[in-house]
């Protein structure tokens, strides 16, 4: 089982490189679509063999929702919003990628900082978990549209749900589904939230909305 | 009944949304608040039964929130009804920068209120941590849309914001929680629930290193909830954009909310031994938001964005007074019932103010005493209030606050508390003062047929002010009490 789930972390980690490398919107959706899959995947490989229809169903609810209607929904938004199809990011891709590997450094060393009490199933686990939530980070601070700030919140959701889904709490299964639901509502609401942005501002750049702002006089 | 406690506002909200009548629709917000509140009260004489094998109950703190949230919530509904009905018109010229906007539909506005309220129900009640969760990432969803209640590209952008720096602190807390969750799996026990009773009795085993990862974790997410600096920056836009009714409710309760937030993994923290790094941690981040505070309210030429800044302040207070613990934790309480009262009384009457200026630049606004004098009189008060001036409640809380720094002999935070409430009740007097007093302007006319709960509400919640800062009742006293004991006061 441990090959299957090393398998997986290796697969979360590339996609957030994918993420950090990618200049095409669609590429991106997918690449974070990728990574609800693969959490769906984890989440039951995490159960050792010990599987619980409600144990199977969660994760799949689950990998549907960030898998397909969350990736369809930003899609539409961004068909709807009518944007640009690239990312345009406030810094280089050739950095963002650098700034990555830095991540991923600083992850694996916090992992080594942090051992788990009970051992996990992979080593890879906190380092991958820790670096997906780094990356959602740096695309939160450095991508100028809504849209691909959603993403970077998708991503740092994913990560924590990484996280979650691997220590293999024993979650009730009503949290699980309320943190679920929280993620759908809060992406479904920032969709909205983008399409008036779009009609607003005929753009969708946060970085261009300026006129809220303090400054110490 | 803790049960029907959450049930009653989300089942009356999401009925509101259908509702095309006004006055049906306004009467099931006001009802439906009224009876949230009496069955908030009445838990103060029969305590309710845990619901849903425990993972709701309401303990001292819950109970001093929730009433709180459910009186606030009261008297905002009284003024909200008011309010609507002077918005009804549909589109209205912008006042800052002229051009026309439409609302939002009131049955949206008003299902979003109701379910807020919900949610902020949940956080009080939750005694489960990973619920709690849920709860308070609720009130974002729903207070998002109350923000961009005016259909225009500044309130959007500042739901934009809210919702996206809110989202991504209460991640950040998720990651905590479950950092929480490994720190009570050591090898060789079984894993305990996340349940706040079975935490705290299992607190001294818990792995520390996880614990103070997962405190950092929480902190920095509610913090970012609660407006702590330096993750304050979506507030002051939230509540200078949203509609003084909402302002109001997001200042008064659910701030206290997301502290409520903190103050349930630094219980955990107590319980297991580490408070010198949780309680260190909240007297920096108390200090940096009073700082912060001080800086941006001097100068300050939104009124608005100076009352947002004020709780940017308080909620700085209030950890200060946490992270002194001993009698500084009663004196936080106290001041969480008095900050609340006083910010949504000082938002409604900006609201009144806002109405009948039609500007939220200060210097724009003169002789308020003599155009709204209920208003401009409340106003005067009301700052003096804020600024913990006697006779008002905060001055009491303040004072507990301070003394409880003095007795502990830490000179340096006594001495930071002091200047820089000082800076602020200096910054804020000029603005306040100048509103308050002059001529006010020819073409300044208050509009005929103005509904009395706009005054009236506020009015009620400035006696109430004084009150408690002349004689806090017995009833309450012992209900602190017993909430900072559960905050490790002995």
């Amino acid at each position: 089982m441990s090959q299957f789930e090393n398998a997986i972390l290796v697969f979360l980690v590339l996609t957030g490189f994918m993420l950090l490398a990618s200049s095409r919107l669609v590429a991106c959706i997918r690449a974070v679509a990728i990574q609800g899959i693969l959490l769906g995947l984890l989440a039951i490989a995490a159960q050792d063999g010990k599987l619980s229809i409600v144990g199977v169903l969660l994760p799949l609810t689950s990998a549907a929702v960030k898998g397909f209607l969350l990736p369809w929904l930003l899609i539409r938004a961004m068909r709807d919003a009518d944007t640009v199809r690239e990312i345009e990011p406030l810094i280089g891709y050739n950095l963002s990628v650098i700034i990555g590997a830095i991540a991923l450094g600083v992850s694996l060393w916090l992992g080594e900082r942090l051992p788990l009490p009970k051992q996990p199933a992979s080593f890879l686990l906190v380092p991958a978990a820790f670096f997906t939530c780094l990356v959602g980070l740096v695309l939160l601070v450095t991508r100028s549209k809504a849209i691909t700030q959603v993403l970077g919140y998708l991503t740092l959701e994913n990560g924590v749900y990484a996280f979650g889904a691997a220590v293999a709490l024993d979650m009730p299964i009503l949290v699980e589904l309320g943190i679920l639901l929280d993620v759908f509502v809060g992406v479904f609401v920032m969709g909205i939230a983008i399409f008036h942005i779009s009609r607003q501002f005929d753009h969708i750049d946060t970085d261009r909305p300026v006129t809220l702002s303090d400054r110490v006089r | 009944m803790i049960v029907l406690l959450v049930l009653i506002p989300a089942l009356a909200g999401a009925v509101a949304f259908f509702i095309g009548s006004d006055p049906l629709r306004r009467g099931l917000l006001v009802s439906s608040a009224v009876v949230q509140f009496a069955l908030s009260v009445v838990t103060w004489m029969v305590p309710p039964a845990p619901a849903l094998g425990g993972w709701l109950a309401e303990d001292a703190l819950g109970r001093l929130f929730l009433t709180l949230t459910s009186l606030l919530f009261l008297a905002s509904s009284f003024y909200a009804v008011a309010y609507l009905r002077e918005e009804r018109d549909q589109s209205h010229s912008d006042v800052e920068e002229g051009f026309l906007f439409s609302n939002a539909r009131e049955a949206s506005f008003t299902g979003c209120l109701l379910l807020f309220l919900a949610a902020m129900t949940l956080v009080t009640l939750s005694q489960h941590l990973a619920l709690l969760w849920v709860a308070v990432e609720a009130t974002t969803l729903a207070s998002a849309p109350l923000i961009y209640f005016h259909r225009h590209h500044r309130s959007l952008e500042a739901t934009w914001k809210y919702l996206l720096i809110c989202s991504v602190g209460i991640a950040l807390a998720l990651l905590g929680i479950f950092f929480l969750a490994v720190a009570s799996s050591s090898p060789g026990t079984a894993a305990v629930s996340l349940v706040l009773k079975d935490l705290l009795s299992e607190a001294p085993h818990l792995n520390p290193l996880w614990l103070k990862a997962a405190f950092v974790l929480m902190l920095v997410g509610y913090g970012t909830k609660m407006g702590l600096a330096p993750f304050h920056t979506w507030l002051p836009d939230a509540h200078s954009e949203a509609p003084s009714v909402a302002s109001a409710l997001l200042s008064g309760a659910l701030l206290n909310c997301a502290f409520l937030g903190i103050l349930r993994i630094h219980q955990i923290c107590l319980a297991s031994g580490l408070a010198d790094f949780s309680e260190r941690l909240l007297l920096v981040l108390g200090l940096l938001s009073m700082a912060v505070a001080a800086v941006f309210i001097t100068g300050q030429t939104d009124y608005k964005r100076m009352l947002a800044y004020s709780s940017v302040e308080h909620m700085g207070i209030l950890a200060v007074g946490v992270g002194l613990g001993g009698a500084g934790m009663f004196g936080a309480m106290l001041h969480v019932i008095n900050h609340s009262l006083t910010k949504v009384m000082l938002f409604m009457v900006a609201g009144n103010l806002l109405a009948v200026y039609h500007t939220k630049t200060t210097k724009n606004v003169t002789g308020a005493l003599q155009v709204l004098p209920v208003s401009g009189l409340l106003w005067v008060l009301g700052f003096l209030a804020i600024t913990g001036s006697p006779p008002f409640g905060p001055f009491l809380s303040e004072f507990t606050i301070l003394k409880a720094a003095l007795d502990q002999s830490r000179f340096f935070v006594a001495i930071a508390y002091l200047v820089l409430l000082a800076i602020i009740l200096a910054g804020m007097a000029t603005p306040v003062l100048g509103m308050a007093q002059g001529t006010p302007d020819k073409d300044v006319v208050v509009p005929a047929g103005r509904s009395v709960a706009l005054t009236a509400v506020p009015a009620t919640l400035g006696g109430a002010i004084l009150l408690m800062g002349i004689y806090v009742p017995a009833f309450l006293t012992r209900t602190i009490q017993e909430a900072a004991r559960l905050l490790g006061q002995r």
